[in-house]
């Protein structure tokens, strides 16, 4: 059994044709696709087509130089809205960078995400609201933060209670790339030793930049977790009943006192690592038609169809991503720069002579040269690639 | 009439971390060793006996686990007190400290405050191996979003800590550990000084010099060598790295006109470095010689029988106040 095996048992409720049937052995997820009602099945599909829109749009906004960067989730859709709505609403979200779906199923304003990659602040969503984190860009290092918190919640007697509204559990995502990094093995670590409340959600999307996964690991994923006392399961990443099922079974349990859990979400990076990035250079284009006839929204889209979900929701929905393109592409425009003042508060809570010496310092240079100009970054905004 | 006990420095963090966990108790105590053994140099001893294991436990070997779960603990609204065992064993958690713990109150916007307190045993002269005489305060100095504090005595001790725990900041504290054992009065009733101001320990009016945690008593030690020999030594503690305490430090340098900075760690791009750059831009026309740095050398730390040679001593001190005097 390698990385890449393909005969390992996973938990898939969704064929690809979107016939749904549940295998004897995971009738334990199945039953939380049953609490799901209709609208719940149209909420998933929308948001998953929304997704995907603001990606292209966001690509394309990329290409025109509106912003430095972008980090497309094209193709992850279902593991990213499936999971994120498997997440209670008062759990806590730590998410990697790519975690676009994630966010809007907790509330963060897609424009936000926009700000950030146009390098207008470092995200500036308030995480204590949405429960979702800001973005960590070097890898693994947010999953500490999510077992730390976990733990905390122990401490709070936030745990295994039963007290309605009371028990929490945090999530935490990474991707097949990061799970090399010390940081999310001693994750696992943590959490067993603690018993924390926390699922560990791997995004396997079988590449991290150019490097395939069989480079970060011999085994396959969901088992990286076993050796530390975090049991593993793997989930079709491309269906999104499975994803959210599966999700929800294991934060519930978490939630209920039974310790962490690792799902490895198998899916495909269809797009680029960034608009930085030049997948043509790396692998063939097989593998992305391969993965292509498993695109997570068209399969979908054939369930719902199938449960006889008419056409005029699907034109609905397409009609609102037109929509979403034309606000996005007006809202980025309309971008203010960031204030001066942006880089030296809060870089220390309490006053610090340093930065009250710079802050000063520069503003008096700046009203020197008559006033602080408009930062000319708009329409050439030079492309870098500074993530993983 | 003072509260006042004498205590090593070893006993007044315990002491200071003991009061802290009784006011807050937000406060917890994690790292190797800390919690049964009260930690290799018992600095946390007995405080499990009177907390549990619910305010004070043993992490696993993983320095990097260790800040990376104090910060999501903090999130949490904990108020975590780390220890790194030793100084030279923090590079593995050197990423979490720098790319984490130090940004995030400002990547967040202010949503999130770091209220966190590494604990560093730090610095040489124990005979030890490798790994374990280090003195990295200069690589969290240059960091931004971090705090940098070091005690030389007891009573600092007590109140630095306590103060580094009520930081609404990331605290590096680290601890002078071949003074762990050197005792002093400690006054219970209430702190002389904030935590990032200097302190003079010793008036003089021909040399200053400047140091912190270790070698505060190697400076007084040539403050007291210097003065048979009729030369008035000022001695400054300036406890915080970062940030400093200038303007103590221009007080002093503007009466007499020469400055020596001092520490374990190798001069070069070092704590020293920064305050001889400083002391020339702000004290240019009141110099009567060029600010001397005296550290260790610029060699990784040598085997312990070497380290007589690398330590500078009250007798290199001096050396360096005849070179600051011959201008």
């Amino acid at each position: 059994m390698t990385a890449q095996s393909t005969d390992i048992p996973m938990v898939q409720l969704l064929s690809v044709d979107g016939d749904f049937s549940v295998p004897k052995e995971h009738a334990g997820y199945a039953e939380f696709v049953r609490d799901l009602r209709e609208a719940d099945f149209l909420k998933f599909y929308r948001d998953m087509a929304r997704i995907r829109r603001f990606d292209n749009e966001a690509t394309a906004l990329q290409r025109q130089g509106q912003m430095g960067l972008w980090v497309p989730a094209v193709g992850q859709e279902a593991a990213q809205i499936g999971s994120g709505y498997g997440v209670g609403p008062n759990d806590h979200i730590f998410p990697s960078y790519r975690e676009h779906g994630v966010a809007i199923t907790h509330g963060v304003d897609l424009m936000s995400i926009v700000k950030m990659f146009r390098g207008v602040n470092h995200g500036g969503w308030n995480p204590h609201e949405t429960r979702f984190h800001l973005y960590a860009i070097v890898l693994g290092t947010q999953a500490l933060h999510a077992t730390g918190y976990a733990m905390g919640l122990n401490f709070d007697g936030k745990v295994g209670t039963g007290i309605p509204g009371n028990d929490l559990a945090v999530i935490t995502y990474f991707g097949d790339g990061a799970t090399a990094e010390g940081d999310i093995s001693e994750s696992f670590l943590f959490a067993a030793l603690h018993k924390t409340p926390q699922v560990f959600f791997c995004q396997n999307n079988q590449w991290a930049i150019s490097s395939p996964v069989g480079t970060q690991t011999t085994v396959p994923l969901f088992k990286r977790g076993e050796g530390f006392g975090v049991p593993g399961v793997r989930v079709d990443g491309n269906d999104v009943l499975a994803c959210y099922a599966v999700t929800k079974k294991h934060m519930d349990d978490a939630r209920a006192g039974l310790g962490p859990t690792l799902i490895e979400a198998l899916t495909y990076r269809m797009g680029a690592h960034t608009t930085s990035d030049d997948p043509s250079k790396y692998r063939d284009t097989e593998e992305l038609a391969h993965w292509q006839a498993k695109d997570p929204i068209t399969r979908f889209e054939k369930f719902l169809r199938k449960q006889g979900v008419g056409q005029d929701f699907f034109d609905e929905v397409e009609q609102a991503g037109i929509q979403l393109a034309a606000e996005l592409r007006e809202a980025t425009f309309a971008l203010q720069e960031p204030e001066l003042e942006l880089m030296f508060d809060h870089v220390y809570s309490e006053p610090h002579p340093v930065i009250e010496e710079q802050r000063a310092w520069l503003q008096g240079y700046e009203e020197s040269l008559g006033g602080h100009a408009p930062i000319d970054d708009g329409d050439d905004a030079v492309s870098y690639g500074g993530t993983h | 009439m003072s509260n006042s006990v004498e205590l090593s420095i070893a006993k007044a963090i315990n002491a200071g971390m003991r009061k802290a966990m009784q006011e807050d108790e937000k406060v917890l105590v994690f790292g190797e060793d800390v919690a049964r053994l009260g930690g290799v140099f018992r600095v946390t001893e007995g405080l499990l006996d009177e907390f549990g294991d619910k305010r004070i436990f043993n992490s696993p070997i993983a320095e990097s686990g260790i800040v990376g779960t104090a910060i999501g603990l903090a999130m949490r609204g904990f108020r975590p007190v780390a220890e790194i065992q030793f100084d030279g064993f923090i590079y593995p958690a050197f990423n979490q400290i720098v790319s984490q713990l130090a940004k995030l109150t400002n990547r967040s916007e202010g949503f999130f405050q770091m209220p966190v307190v590494i604990r560093v045993p730090y610095g040489g002269g124990i005979g030890a191996v490798e790994h374990h005489s280090e003195s990295p305060e200069a690589y969290f100095a240059h960091t931004a979003g971090l705090r940098v504090v070091s005690p030389s005595n007891a009573n600092d001790a007590y109140w630095m800590i306590q103060q580094a725990i009520q930081s609404k900041d990331p605290v590096m504290f680290f601890e002078p550990k071949r003074r762990y054992w050197q005792k002093g009065m400690v006054n219970l009733d209430q702190a002389e000084q904030p935590l990032h101001a200097a302190a003079t320990l010793r008036q003089g009016k021909d040399v200053t010099i400047a140091t912190y945690g270790p070698m505060v008593v190697t400076a007084l030690q040539a403050a007291e060598l210097a003065a048979t020999e009729g030369i008035n030594i000022e001695v400054i503690d300036i406890r915080s790295m970062s940030p400093i305490d200038f303007g103590h430090i221009v007080e002093s340098v503007k009466r007499t006109g020469r400055l020596i900075v001092t520490h374990e760690a190798g001069t070069f791009v070092s704590i020293s470095s920064e305050i001889a750059a400083k002391i020339a831009e702000l004290c240019f026309y009141h110099l009567e010689a060029p600010v001397l740095r005296v550290g260790g050398f610029d060699v990784p730390y040598p085997a312990a029988k070497l380290e007589e040679l690398y330590l500078p001593d009250a007798d290199r001190l001096m050396e360096a106040v005849d070179r600051v005097l011959a201008y």
